[in-house]
């Protein structure tokens, strides 16, 4: 197998010095390349519900559409966490606002994949391959940038130098390719996200033999009745943050990797979203917080960037839950991050503003939210650019999510 | 949509393996199966004799420390072969039968001496007699090494018999006993010690030589108890024909006949079979005089055992039903034998003589249900490119409910999707 190298080496990058690197006949101009720079994306699977996430209290039309599932205002106890005076953190994520506070946070509104696709598996891997082509592109969208920052020999380096790591029970597609990656959990770990469970127990309820058996064997693993009806928190909620917190740990070692990529699932909320919900976003708030915490004196040359598959309905289904929808937002956290703001033009919730009258209709696509970070972090150029995400040539680079 | 041909794979065979071509003639392929002559003769799993030969060997010239003993390196060279037949054969009924017979005429690896033998058991006295008499078989497995020291019979003396007598040494009645109540006529048929005794005298004699070039089944006349025996008001005369006799009469004895058409029908109709198909598979015994082959064929024309998913899948139908269902390439063949071990059913290692059970009710432990729940999870993550729906579709056609596909199609990503495709409540039966 061939595996494209790139003549920029690590060292010129941390003397600093500019440097034009060629790989796979692009040319990639670093000017002034800061140094070790750190990228990780955090896959959200399931499909976040952007609206109560950076909930948009502002929007005249949110109370009507789904008033039980909006969080109190901010200001009062257990209120949203203000966001500008429009939208409001869910008070779940207080780690969060505190990077908002700090300015190293930007979240993004009603972005989408660039597809009305509501299919789980489909949209995940337009998420991951970058593209929303059906056939053509195999390989992940982070593998591709790993190989556009490769080091000198990165290729036949030994396992556990790989420049990219995936940080959990399994690599995902967004890492998949022909650029040799990296995998890492810890000992005992890979936990299982205890939703898959609950579907699972939900699963076998109907058979007489199996339902029960299963339902007790939940119970004696510590999940209780009302949890596995998702009228109550899960357990086993401190297996995301640790791995965010060594995930951090080893991006900021010196030789440690530059690109990582970890998953958490759990927000899929079809029913009872309101008691399901919050112990999620509070998983998500708390590992974020611990990568962070991880990063340390790494986060200025960190970005993370935190994305899912699609949104939900924007109304309350007949379970008290959100099906899948389009447009959701997206998280976008580091040092350097142009943050203390909310990112992305709001399409508005009125009738005629909703995508076929029922989801957020998406103005901002993923790809051109991770093309900005890209060019501003790694300093890629247009070409760059579009071998990372080949089809979106007519998706602009978003601008400013950086500070210069 | 016809649903025969997905439950003649499921129910009859050991689950769909891929997308294999469903047959056009669910009846015809089945039947087939038992006409062919078994191809799973021809696999390379060593010979009785090779494992006799490894354990004199293994004990005249021990193996140097921490080598391991020939023994053991038979049964790692044949395991593979037994478990990459169950995940890739065609003839998956026939090999269904295969191992039904092999349990109920257990033989353990509980015994550590008959570790080398009881893949070669499976090979030269079960497997040859799946569509022969019941007889035959039983003849078989009382005569085979493995049985006869997993059961202790080669050691069993006649007090009377001139080794008997020299040793001071006498009966060991295992083997009679269990032949008698869980191999044949079952403890129902009202025998009495009286007579488990006279089995196990009529039994002696019957053992294992390994002093000879070719060490096996041997009647040793010296270690026989003389005289005539009576066994369940039956007379059979001294030596080794007496023996033979007895086991042909218990063979065809109609309680025999009446436990094994109820064991065939609990495997394939339901936990709790009706008197009416039991009698129906009894009569054809009776009639045949143990034809297997008949028996077998007359449970396919039993209506309940088409009733769809009435049957938990047991550990190991499990394991190889998700191998076939997978379908990868062998090198990333997840370890079968380690699965089994793990779920619940360690392959040929059943604790007692009456081997495992086939109903539900002893199968419905959660916290195996589980294990293989976190299984499909790990393998779900390890090969991140199956298509679950293809899976689920493919390994269950028209037997996947509504709820279970939309929950599949719904899972939170394609890992969870792949998972509860193995895990779902419709996997689990046969």
């Amino acid at each position: 197998m061939h595996h494209p190298r790139s003549v920029l080496s690590r060292r010129a990058t941390l003397l600093g010095l500019a440097a034009v690197a060629t790989v796979r006949g692009i040319s990639l101009a670093l000017a002034d390349a800061p140094g070790d720079q750190r990228f990780v994306v955090v896959i959200l699977r399931g499909a976040l519900d952007g609206l109560a996430a950076v909930v948009p209290y502002g929007d005249a039309a949110l109370m009507g559409l789904r008033g039980g599932l909006v969080p109190k205002q901010p200001g009062t106890p257990e209120g949203m966490l203000d966001l500008g005076g429009f939208y409001g953190l869910h008070p779940a994520m207080p780690g969060l606002h505190g990077i908002y506070r700090a300015g190293g946070l930007l979240p993004v509104h009603a972005v989408s994949n660039g597809t009305g696709v509501r299919s789980h598996f489909v949209a995940q891997d337009h998420l991951e391959l970058g593209s929303v082509k059906e056939e053509g592109i195999t390989s992940g969208w982070l593998n591709r940038l790993a190989g556009l920052l490769a080091r000198p020999g990165a290729a036949t380096a030994k396992a556990g130098s790989e420049s990219a790591l995936a940080v959990g029970p399994s690599m995902p597609l967004l890492l998949r390719g022909p650029v040799p990656v990296g995998s890492w959990m810890p000992a005992g770990g890979g936990k299982i996200d205890p939703s898959f469970y609950a579907e699972l127990a939900a699963m076998h309820g109907a058979d007489p033999a199996t339902g029960p058996a299963i339902q007790v064997a939940l119970q004696e693993r510590g999940f209780s009745a009302e949890a596995l009806a998702g009228m109550a928190p899960m357990p086993n909620a401190g297996a995301f943050p640790a791995l965010c917190a060594a995930a951090g740990r080893m991006l900021a070692a010196p030789a440690g990797p530059s690109l990582a990529a970890l998953e958490v699932g759990g927000w899929d909320t079809h029913a009872h979203q309101a008691g399901r919900l919050p112990p999620v976003l509070k998983t998500l708030d708390d590992g974020l917080v611990a990568l962070k915490d991880g990063l340390g004196e790494a986060w200025p040359r960190t970005v993370v960037l935190v994305v899912t598959e699609f949104g939900r309905t924007v109304r309350i289904n007949g379970t008290q839950g959100t099906d899948h929808g389009t447009a959701s937002v997206a998280f976008v956290l580091g040092g350097n991050v142009a943050g203390g703001r909310v990112g992305g033009r709001w399409p508005g919730l009125t009738g005629r503003n909703l995508f076929e009258n029922r989801d957020l209709q998406p103005t901002n696509d993923l790809r051109g939210v991770a093309k900005g970070l890209l060019a501003q972090h790694f300093s890629l150029g247009d070409t760059a650019l579009a071998s990372v995400f080949p089809d979106s040539g007519t998706i602009p680079t978003m601008k400013g999510l950086l500070r210069a | 949509m016809d649903i025969r041909p997905i439950q003649a794979m499921i129910r009859f065979g050991l689950g769909r393996r891929g997308c294999e071509t469903l047959p056009a003639d669910p009846m015809a392929w089945l039947r087939g199966q038992l006409r062919d002559p078994d191809p799973a003769l021809a696999l390379p799993i060593s010979s009785s004799l090779a494992g006799l030969e490894a354990h004199r060997l293994d004990r005249e010239l021990k193996p140097v420390e921490g080598q391991p003993h020939r023994t053991e390196l038979l049964w790692k060279a044949d395991a593979p072969i037994a478990m990459r037949n169950l995940a890739e054969t065609g003839h998956p009924f026939r090999e269904r039968m295969v191992w039904f017979w092999a349990n109920h005429f257990t033989v353990s690896l509980r015994r550590g001496e008959v570790r080398p033998l009881v893949l070669p058991y499976v090979q030269e006295a079960i497997r040859p007699h799946v569509t022969g008499r019941f007889t035959n078989m039983l003849g078989a497995v009382m005569r085979h090494p493995a049985m006869l020291w997993y059961l202790d019979n080669h050691d069993s003396m006649g007090p009377d018999s001139p080794a008997g007598i020299r040793n001071h040494r006498g009966l060991n009645e295992n083997l009679a006993r269990e032949c008698l109540e869980l191999h044949t006529v079952g403890a129902a048929a009202g025998y009495t010690q009286a007579d488990v005794t006279a089995f196990a005298r009529l039994l002696t004699g019957w053992s294992v030589d390994m002093g000879t070039a070719s060490p096996g089944f041997a009647f040793m006349p010296e270690r026989h108890e003389p005289g005539a025996k009576t066994l369940m008001g039956q007379t059979f005369p001294e030596g080794q024909a007496g023996g033979e006799a007895a086991l042909t009469w218990l063979g065809n004895h109609p309680a025999t006949f009446r436990r094994v058409a109820e064991k065939l029908v609990r495997h394939f109709c339901a936990d709790q079979p009706t008197a009416a198909d039991v009698k129906r598979i009894n009569d054809v015994l009776r009639q045949t005089r143990g034809d297997l082959k008949a028996a077998t064929l007359a449970v396919l024309d039993l209506p309940s055992a088409w009733q769809p998913l009435t049957k938990l899948r047991s550990p190991g139908d499990f394991v190889i039903a998700s191998m076939r269902a997978l379908d990868l390439p062998e090198a990333e063949r997840p370890d079968m034998l380690g699965l089994m071990n793990h779920f619940g059913q360690p392959f040929m290692n059943a604790p007692l003589p009456n081997g495992w059970p086939d109903t539900a009710t002893d199968w419905l432990d959660g916290e195996m249900l589980l294990r293989r729940a976190d299984w499909a999870m790990g393998v779900a993550a390890k090969h991140p490119t199956i298509d679950p729906m293809a899976l689920a579709d493919d390994s269950l056609g028209a037997l996947l409910g509504e709820r279970s596909r939309s929950a599949i199609m719904r899972a939170a990503s394609r890992r969870d999707a792949v998972a509860l495709a193995l895990a779902g409540p419709e996997f689990q039966r046969r």
